[in-house]
C-alpha cells in the first residue's frame, strides 16, 4: 500500500534500491565501484544510455574515488523521478489534477489512449487529485516483486 | 544537475531531444520549443514509458493470480469426483457403517423417499411462531410476496422453513410439468436477458434486478445455472429465483448447472449454509432442493437459433435425445447410475462386505501393498483420463495399475477386495471403477448411462481453442469441445449461437470460437473482491447478444487497481502456500531426491518439476518462484524456505507424521464424510464411526495408516470418555495457518473455505 511521505517512496522501494546496490557492496562499506553502478541501476529497471549513465554517475559520485556511496546513490534513485512530475506541476502544488494530467498525457510525447489515460488515474488514484509524490517509485521500480 | 531523465533511459527517440540542445546547460536551438515545453514532452514521454511498463507488469500479476485461482478451484473438483466415488465405494460395498453412516450416504445419494416429503401438506405441520418477524408467504405468490421477499433478503432476513417447504414443493410440481428443454420465442417480449453463474451471491442479483429490471412480462430471464455454492446467500438466491418462477412461469426460465447437484453442495458450503440457516428442518429441505435440482430443464433454446446450456457440448451431445430422456432421474452427474453398478455388481457386493469386515482392522498390509503402486505420477495420469483406453479398462482386470489411469472415479480398492480373477466375460471388473468421463464407450451402454453421460457433457464441458473433443483433465468433469464440435452441433440443429456459463471470466464474458460460443458469468468478485467483473447478455428479435458489465462494490472505499490487484494476488498467495504445505512431505520426498548432498537446496528447475508433478495444478512456477521460495546462492533455492510462512495448527493429541499428513491434505473430504454421519449436525460422531471411516477412507485413498495408530487416535480424542467425538474441534487443529496474517488485508474469502 502505498504510503504518503515527503521523500516520494515507500520504505520497500527503499529496500529493494538498498538490497540492489549491496549486492554489489564488497566492501560491506555502503559503497559500490562505479563501475559496478550501471549494473545496479539497469537491475532495478532503469535503461540509460552510456552517455547518459556516464553524466548520472558523474553528479553522484562527485568525490572521484572511484566509489559511490548509497547516502548519494539512495537519494538519486528516489526522490529525482519526483522531478519530473513536478515538471508538469507548474503551480507546485504537490499534486496534478487529474485534468491536468490528462492534457500532458493524451497530447504530448508517446500519447496514451483514453483507454491508457483511465486506467493510469484508475490505477494511481482514488479522486481527482494525483499526490504523484506516492506513486511515482512504484511506477518505476515495481515494489511488489 | 543532470536531468533524472537521462538515467531512467529516454534520450533520443523524442522529437525534440535529436534537435541538438542540450539540457544541462539550458542552451537550444532555434528550432526547438522553449524550454519549459521540451521538459514538459520528456517528463511526459517518461511518465508514458514508465506507466506503459507498469501497466504490462500489473497484467501480468493479474493473470497469474487469476491462474492460481483457478487451478485451485478446478483441483478442488477433482477431489469432490474422488470423494464421490468414495461415497458410491461406501453405499455399493458397505451395508452398514454401525447403524447410521451409508444409511445416511444413501439417502443423500439417491432419490428423496421420505414419504413425508411426498406428503403435498406437509409444511403445514411446521408452525410459523408469532414471534416470527421473518417474511410470510401466500401461495399462488403474488408480486407483493415478491417484494417482500425481495425486502426481507436486503435486510439479511431469513425465511421461515415453513415457507421454503411450501415454496419448494409448489417449485417441485411446476418442474414436473417443464420439458428438459425449455424453447422460448423473441416474438411475444421485446427483450430476453441471460444470466451466468450467480454462486449463492445475492447482491450480484440484486444489482441485476436493479439495472435490468425485476423479471416480469417485459424483462424475462434466463438463469443458467450455478445458483447455488461458494456464496453466503445461495438461499435466498434459490428462494427468488423459484419464487419468480412460479410467479412468472412464462417468462422466468432455469437452467441446470453441475452445482446444482447435492454431492457439490457438500463440498461447496449450499449443505452447510441450509444446515446453518435451518436449525430444525434442513434435512428437509436438503432433500426437496435435491429433488427439485434434478427436475431442473438442461437447455433452453430461443428462436431455434441460441442454445443456451450450462457447461457446453461434446461431439457425443444429442439435442433429440436430450429432449427426451428422464432428466429427474439424474440426481448427481457426480453419481454412476445406480442401476448399473447393483447390474454390474450382482454376486459381489455381498461377498465383498464380508471381506472388508474381516480384514478391516486385521489385515493392515492389505492397504499396504496398494500404497506401493501409488506414485505422484500415477495420480496425475489417473486424472488425465483418456478416452480411447476405457472401454479397455471397463472390461479388463482393475487390479492392473494401468487401467486405473483412465478412470477418474475408479476406486481406489486394496487389491484383496477385489474380484479375481474377473471373469473374462462379465463386467465385474468394473465394480469399482465407476467411469466418470469415458462411460459411453463399451459397446452398447445401458440407458441410463446414456443419458447419464449426456448430461453430465451438458453441465460440466468447457470449449478449448483447439479441435476435437477430450476428456476435460482440469476440472476432472465433462469434456474440451473444439470449434469443430461447436459448428457440428450448431449446424445439425440449424443453430447461431451457443451460450454457455460455468467459467469465471475477468469481464463476465468472453466469445470463442469464432463468436459461436459465449461465455457469460455473473457472479463478480468471485475468486476475490474485485478480481472480476459479472455480466448478463440482452438479445432481442435480431439475436445479437448485447453485453451488460457490472461490479458489486463492498468496501465503501473505492481501491485503485494496484491495491486490487495486490489484495487478489495476496490471497492467490496464501491459497498456493496452502496448498503446498497440504503436500509437504511428498514435496519435500521430491526435493529431497535432488538434494543429492543435503544441502537444504536443489535448482530452480528441479524445484519447478518437484510441484508440477507434486501438485499437478498447471502453473508457472517460474514465474511464481519469487513469491514462494527463497533464492540460495548459485541458481538454487533453499526449499524448506516455502513452507514457511504456514504453520499447522496446534494438535491436542499426538498423532503420527502419516496421519497428520493425511489429515492436512484431506481435511475437506474428512470434513464432508463426518458431517453426512453426524445426522443431527451436533459436531460429534461416535468413535465407531470415526474408526470405520478412517479404514474405509484410508484403504479408498491407498494412503498408509496403520489401523492402531487410528484406533489409538480415536480413544486419545474422546476427552471424556463417552464414546463420542468432536470432529469440528479435531479438524481445527489440522488446518493450515498463516503465521504472519497481515492485518492490512482486506478480508478475503480463500478457495475452499465457506
Amino acid at each position: 500500500m502505498a504510503i504518503r511521505n515527503t521523500a516520494g517512496s515507500c520504505p520497500h522501494v527503499h529496500k529493494k534500491i538498498k538490497a540492489a546496490f549491496e549486492a554489489f557492496d564488497y566492501q560491506s562499506n555502503h559503497t559500490v565501484d562505479v563501475r559496478s553502478i550501471g549494473t545496479v541501476v539497469y537491475s532495478l529497471g532503469c535503461f540509460p544510455s552510456r552517455p547518459n549513465l556516464h553524466d548520472f554517475v558523474a553528479e553522484v559520485g562527485e568525490d572521484h574515488t572511484g566509489y559511490i556511496h548509497l547516502d548519494k546513490f539512495l537519494p538519486a534513485m528516489t526522490k529525482k523521478p519526483l522531478m519530473l512530475f513536478k515538471v508538469l506541476d507548474k503551480e507546485k502544488k504537490g499534486y496534478l489534477e487529474s485534468e491536468e494530467l490528462t492534457k500532458y498525457l493524451t497530447q504530448e510525447g508517446e500519447p496514451f489512449s483514453q483507454g491508457e489515460m483511465e486506467e493510469m488515474l484508475t490505477a494511481l488514484s482514488d479522486n481527482d487529485h494525483i499526490y504523484y509524490a506516492d506513486y511515482i517509485s512504484q511506477l518505476i521500480f515495481d515494489p511488489d516483486t | 544537475m543532470v536531468s533524472w531523465d537521462l538515467i531512467m533511459g529516454c534520450g533520443t527517440s523524442v522529437a525534440t531531444a535529436t534537435q541538438g540542445k542540450d539540457e544541462k546547460t539550458g542552451r537550444y536551438d532555434a528550432t526547438t520549443k522553449t524550454p519549459s515545453s521540451a521538459l514538459t514532452i520528456k517528463a511526459a514521454v517518461l511518465i508514458q514509458r514508465w506507466f506503459r511498463r507498469y501497466m504490462a507488469r500489473l497484467e501480468m500479476r493479474r493473470r497469474y493470480t487469476w491462474n492460481i485461482f483457478q487451478s485451485i478451484e478446478y483441483a478442488g473438483e477433482q477431489d469432490q469426483l474422488q470423494l464421490s466415488s468414495f461415497f458410491s465405494f461406501m453405499l455399493n460395498n458397505v451395508t452398514h457403517l454401525n447403524g447410521n453412516g451409508p444409511d445416511l450416504i444413501s439417502k443423500l445419494m439417491d432419490s428423496a423417499s421420505d414419504p413425508w416429503l411426498e406428503n403435498e401438506n406437509c409444511y403445514n405441520l411446521v408452525t410459523v411462531p408469532e414471534t416470527y418477524t421473518g417474511p410470510r408467504l401466500s401461495f399462488p405468490l403474488s408480486v407483493s410476496d415478491m417484494n417482500a421477499l425481495l425486502g426481507a433478503f436486503k435486510e439479511q432476513q431469513t425465511l421461515h422453513a415453513r415457507y421454503v417447504l411450501q415454496l419448494l414443493h409448489e417449485t417441485r410440481k411446476l418442474l414436473k410439468q417443464m420439458p428438459n428443454i425449455i424453447h422460448l420465442s423473441t416474438t411475444y417480449t421485446k427483450e430476453i436477458t441471460i444470466c451466468g453463474d450467480l454462486h449463492g451471491q445475492l447482491d450480484d442479483l440484486l444489482l441485476i434486478f436493479y439495472k435490468n429490471g425485476l423479471p416480469s412480462a417485459e424483462t424475462p430471464y434466463v438463469f443458467n445455472g450455478d445458483f447455488v455454492d461458494r456464496g453466503k446467500n445461495s438461499v435466498e438466491v434459490m428462494v427468488l429465483l423459484f419464487a419468480y418462477l412460479l410467479l412468472y412461469p412464462d417468462y422466468m426460465h432455469l437452467n441446470r448447472g453441475n452445482h446444482e447437484d447435492h454431492l457439490m453442495n457438500l463440498r461447496y458450503g449450499f449443505t452447510k449454509e441450509v444446515m446453518q440457516k435451518y436449525k430444525i428442518h434442513g434435512c428437509e429441505i436438503l432433500q426437496l432442493f435435491q429433488d427439485v435440482f434434478s427436475l431442473l430443464p438442461i437447455a433452453t433454446i430461443i428462436d431455434g437459433k441460441i442454445l443456451i446450456v450450462h457447461g457446453g457440448i461434446s461431439d457425443q451431445t444429442d439435442l433429440d435425445f436430450l429432449s427426451i430422456l428422464e432428466r429427474h432421474k439424474i440426481k448427481s452427474a457426480l453419481r454412476f447410475p445406480q442401476t448399473t453398478v447393483e447390474q454390474l455388481s450382482i454376486g459381489q457386493s455381498s461377498r465383498q462386505v464380508k471381506r472388508i469386515r474381516s480384514t478391516d482392522s486385521s489385515r493392515p498390509s492389505s492397504s499396504r501393498s496398494h500404497n506401493i503402486q501409488r506414485t505422484p505420477h500415477q495420480r496425475e495420469r489417473r486424472c488425465r483420463p483418456n478416452r480411447q483406453d476405457s472401454s479397455a479398462s471397463t472390461s479388463s482386470s482393475s487390479s492392473s495399475s494401468s487401467c486405473s489411469s483412465i478412470s477418474l472415479c475408479s476406486l481406489k480398492t486394496p487389491p484383496c477386495f477385489r474380484p479375481h480373477p474377473p471373469h473374462p466375460s462379465s463386467p465385474s471388473g468394473s465394480v469399482f471403477q465407476l467411469p466418470f468421463l469415458d462411460s459411453l464407450s463399451a459397446p452398447s451402454p445401458p440407458q441410463h448411462e446414456q443419458e447419464w453421460k449426456q448430461i453430465v457433457d451438458i453441465l460440466w464441458s468447457d470449449p478449448k481453442t483447439l479441435k476435437g473433443c477430450c476428456p476435460n483433465t482440469f476440472r476432472g468433469g465433462g469434456c474440451y469441445f473444439g470449434p469443430d464440435v461447436t459448428r457440428r452441433l450448431l449446424l445439425q440443429h440449424g443453430l447461431q449461437l451457443l451460450i454457455r456459463s460455468h467459467e469465471c471470466k475477468q469481464e463476465g464474458y468472453e466469445l470463442c470460437h469464432s463468436g459461436q460460443v459465449i461465455t457469460i458469468f455473473s457472479a463478480s468478485n468471485y475468486y476475490e473482491e474485485g478480481s472480476n467483473r459479472g455480466a448478463y447478455i440482452k438479445v432481442g428479435r435480431e439475436l445479437m447478444p448485447r453485453f451488460y458489465q457490472y461490479q458489486v462494490s463492498r468496501s465503501t472505499r473505492k481501491l485503485t487497481l494496484t491495491q486490487r490487484v495486490r489484495a487478489a494476488e495476496g490471497s492467490a498467495f496464501r491459497a498456493l502456500k496452502e496448498k503446498l504445505f497440504t503436500h509437504r512431505s511428498e514435496l519435500i520426498l521430491g526435493f529431497q531426491e535432488y538434494d543429492h548432498n543435503n544441502t537444504g537446496t536443489i535448482l530452480v528447475s528441479e524445484w519447478a518439476q518437484v510441484l508440477e508433478t507434486g501438485l499437478r495444478l498447471d502453473l508457472p512456477w517460474r514465474t511464481l518462484r519469487p513469491h514462494l521460495v527463497r533464492l540460495a546462492s548459485g541458481g538454487r533455492v533453499d526449499y524448506q524456505s516455502c513452507f514457511e510462512d504456514m504453520e499447522p495448527g496446534v494438535p491436542q493429541v499426538e498423532v503420527t507424521p502419516n496421519l497428520a499428513d493425511a489429515l492436512f491434505r484431506y481435511r475437506k473430504d474428512i470434513e464432508i464424510i463426518f458431517s453426512i454421519i453426524d445426522k443431527d449436525q451436533s459436531g460429534l460422531i461416535s468413535i465407531e464411526e470415526f474408526r470405520h471411516t478412517w479404514h474405509l477412507f484410508s484403504a479408498h485413498l491407498g494412503i498408509k495408516i496403520d489401523n492402531r495408530a487410528i484406533d489409538d487416535l480415536a480413544r486419545s480424542i474422546d476427552f471424556n470418555k463417552d464414546g463420542s467425538i468432536d470432529f469440528n474441534e479435531f479438524l481445527e487443529a489440522f488446518r493450515v495457518v498463516h503465521k504472519l496474517d497481515n492485518k492490512d488485508q482486506p478480508v478475503n474469502r480463500i478457495i475452499g473455505k465457506e
